[in-house]
């Protein structure tokens, strides 16, 4: 079987499903990770089903290279026109689209060296060959010795290393990972997370990982994409896009806080609130003062300590050194510090979220530990402070 | 239970929870009780009333002889081309929308409801000599009515929707993941219908051609009509226990162990699906 050779992934892919319309483009170089990150509903299955060949999209292309899997022409008013008019719908056996899904699907009556050369095989490679492929490959996700066993006999993270070397020997010139490690536990997740990551640097293919983990992005994407409602709202390196989320949609699925006020200095930002506003220094861009800009930060950044033992020698809090020319005073914004009376609380990871009447919209984590010593009832006040460095500004 | 916890992987359903099985109203075991009277006291009576003395001579006469041996044969036979239609039609089937698949069961359905003898006038009506094709058939020189093919026309008829509504059941239970998986991997159609879907559902296919086996041994109504009975071409086991009871020169003891030897071969066929399927119940 001759194939053409691989290169980027190029996407458009407008698809109806009922009332839900997917609009999106994307493109993956070879040898590039880009994670899509959306909430269940936001058309992430539908974009890898579009790539996959598992549903034909209502309009665009889909190609690897120059080789078009999937095209078709723009109809009723949706403009996609990439130069062809021929609708192009490769079957699932041609196109060299490996997906591997949440769960690993392996063969259940065939071993796990013949699910791995269940590919080369299909592909008319001779049997004892294909076993020396499968062989290795089981090799290389860390599995050797394990041939002859049933995937009945193989833990759950053993089976997805097994589909994983499956997907990949049948050496495909596009790589899809559909939540890979959303069924995992969590030891198991961050073992295959991991084989992922290292396999990736030898394989020269454009890899999407769709995911509703931000972790999953960080450690293995080069770049990140918002899926919101069927649109990507923001796109870009993995560190900005989670490092700075442009929308309170993208800022809680990254798990940040996300405010936004006037510059009021090169490196800070008022943001207004019930309780009086709020000024945040922090770093990134240089800001134009009197303009819109955005600040992000991390809940569990934020120290909280009782607002009523006002004492400046602890204004940040025991782990957080505070700068000591600043006293704290309540009726008076002090920058990256402010006060709020407690609304709400819910469990955080390793800790508490604390939710404030003053700003709703901004969650504060904080650890066990120094949750115990604070009177954290409803309407209790605290004092709150974020070190500048914790804080990234953007201009809107 | 090796497999369980791959079942639950795959999110299989069918295994219930034994924790709750026994919560029930316990007068249901009255019904219950008759029901399995009904279904095997009349075997006991059967074997309570047969004159053993008389079964060697019975069971090794020429006559019963050659009615087991045609009845093996044709039931055979007809046990394949079952197989063979069958299970494309099965896979038709279960992969069509949901419109065709109805129309498609229904029509396979209705010889299983329909009285075996109203199956048999259909047939002639089809083949026999003035029949729908029987009349063409007949111009060609091929005449089918009271022949051993004839026998296993009957018996296809009436034994192919077992077969059929057992493989579809298996197939839409094992669905079509994995078959989207082996074409994702690069597998061709009929690569993934070997590899993967048959060894998928060979319980099914297998407990349906038992059952398809055991419904064309003991077929009676269609072949008497169709096929007619004359002893050597068309009197199967059925056919020479009608033949015996009804006394043409044998006696009623004759039909008993006659009888005898179909329940023999029936028990075997089960014991041998059982020992055959390894989720067969408890």
């Amino acid at each position: 079987m001759t194939r053409e050779a691989g290169g980027a992934l190029e996407a458009r892919v407008v698809a109806r499903v009922g009332d839900f319309t997917l609009d999106v483009a994307v493109a993956v170089a070879a040898s590039e990770v880009l994670a899509v990150l959306g909430p269940n509903g936001s058309g992430k299955s539908t974009l890898l089903a579009a790539i996959a060949g598992h549903r034909a999209p209502t309009a665009g292309v889909v190609r690897i290279g120059e080789r078009v899997l999937a095209r078709a022409p723009a109809t009723g008013g949706v403009e996609h026109d990439d130069g062809g008019d021929v609708a192009v719908d490769v079957d699932v056996a041609e196109r060299s689209v490996g997906l591997l899904g949440q769960h690993p699907l392996l063969f259940p009556h065939l071993s796990a060296l013949e699910n791995v050369a269940f590919g080369p095989r299909a592909h008319g490679v001779p049997k004892r060959d294909a076993r020396a492929v499968a062989s290795d490959w089981l090799e290389r996700v860390g599995l050797p010795g394990l041939e002859r066993r049933l995937p009945s006999a193989l833990s759950g993270g053993q089976q997805q290393r097994v589909a994983l070397a499956r997907t990949l020997a049948a050496r495909p010139d596009v790589l899809l990972l559909d939540e890979p490690f959303a069924a995992l536990d969590v030891q198991a997740a961050a073992a295959m997370r991991r084989l992922v990551s290292e396999q990736r640097a030898s394989l020269a293919i454009p890899t999407l990982l769709v995911t509703h983990d931000p972790l999953d992005a960080i450690v293995l994407a080069d770049r990140a994409a918002i899926l919101q409602a069927g649109r990507i709202v923001q796109q870009g390196p993995t560190a900005e896009v989670l490092g700075h989320p442009r929308t309170p949609f993208a800022a809680a699925l990254a798990g940040v806080n996300l405010l936004t006020g006037v510059a009021v200095a090169r490196d800070a930002v008022r943001i207004a609130g019930a309780g009086g506003p709020i000024v945040l220094r922090g770093t990134g861009d240089a800001l134009q003062v009197g303009t819109p800009a955005s600040v992000v930060f991390s809940p569990a950044s934020v120290h909280a300590r009782a607002a009523a033992s006002v004492d400046p020698a602890q204004a940040a809090g025991p782990s957080q050194p505070a700068d000591p020319s600043r006293p704290v005073d309540p009726s008076q914004p002090v920058d990256n510090t402010w006060i709020g009376a407690v609304a709400s609380l819910e469990p955080a990871r390793g800790g508490v979220r604390i939710v404030t009447d003053q700003h709703p919209d901004l969650a504060i984590d904080v650890p066990s530990t120094a949750a115990v010593g604070l009177d954290l009832s409803t309407g209790a006040r605290l004092a709150f402070h974020v070190a500048p460095t914790d804080v990234s500004v953007r201009t809107l | 239970m090796a497999s369980s916890d791959v079942a639950a992987v795959a999110g299989d359903t069918r295994r219930d929870d034994l924790g709750a099985a026994r919560r029930f109203p316990l007068w249901l075991y009255v019904p219950a009780a008759v029901a399995v009277a009904v279904l095997v006291l009349p075997l006991v009576a059967l074997l309570v009333r047969l004159d053993w003395t008389q079964v060697p001579a019975a069971v090794a006469s020429p006559a019963a002889l050659q009615a087991l041996t045609l009845s093996l044969v044709t039931a055979a036979i007809a046990t394949a081309v079952c197989v063979v239609l069958g299970v494309p039609l099965a896979m038709v089937i279960a992969r069509s929308s949901r419109g065709i698949a109805a129309v498609l069961r229904t029509l396979t359905t209705l010889p299983l409801v329909l009285p075996p003898l109203v199956g048999g006038i259909a047939l002639l009506a089809l083949l026999g000599r003035s029949g729908l094709l029987g009349e063409t058939l007949g111009v060609l020189g091929v005449r089918i009515p009271f022949t051993t093919t004839a026998v296993v026309i009957a018996q296809t008829f009436v034994a192919l929707p077992f077969l059929v509504i057992t493989v579809e059941g298996s197939l839409r239970t094992a669905g079509t993941r994995y078959e989207t998986v082996a074409a994702g991997l690069g597998a061709r159609r009929f690569t993934v219908f070997r590899r993967i879907t048959l060894p998928l559902v060979a319980p099914g296919v297998l407990a349906g051609t038992v059952l398809c086996f055991a419904r064309a041994l003991g077929e009676f109504g269609a072949t008497a009509l169709f096929a007619g009975n004359s002893a050597g071409t068309t009197r199967t086991m059925p056919l020479a226990i009608y033949t015996a009871f009804n006394g043409a020169g044998v006696s009623e003891d004759i039909a008993i162990a006659l009888s005898l030897m179909l329940i023999l071969v029936a028990i075997a066929v089960l014991v041998l699906m059982r020992s055959w399927r390894e989720d067969a119940p408890r």
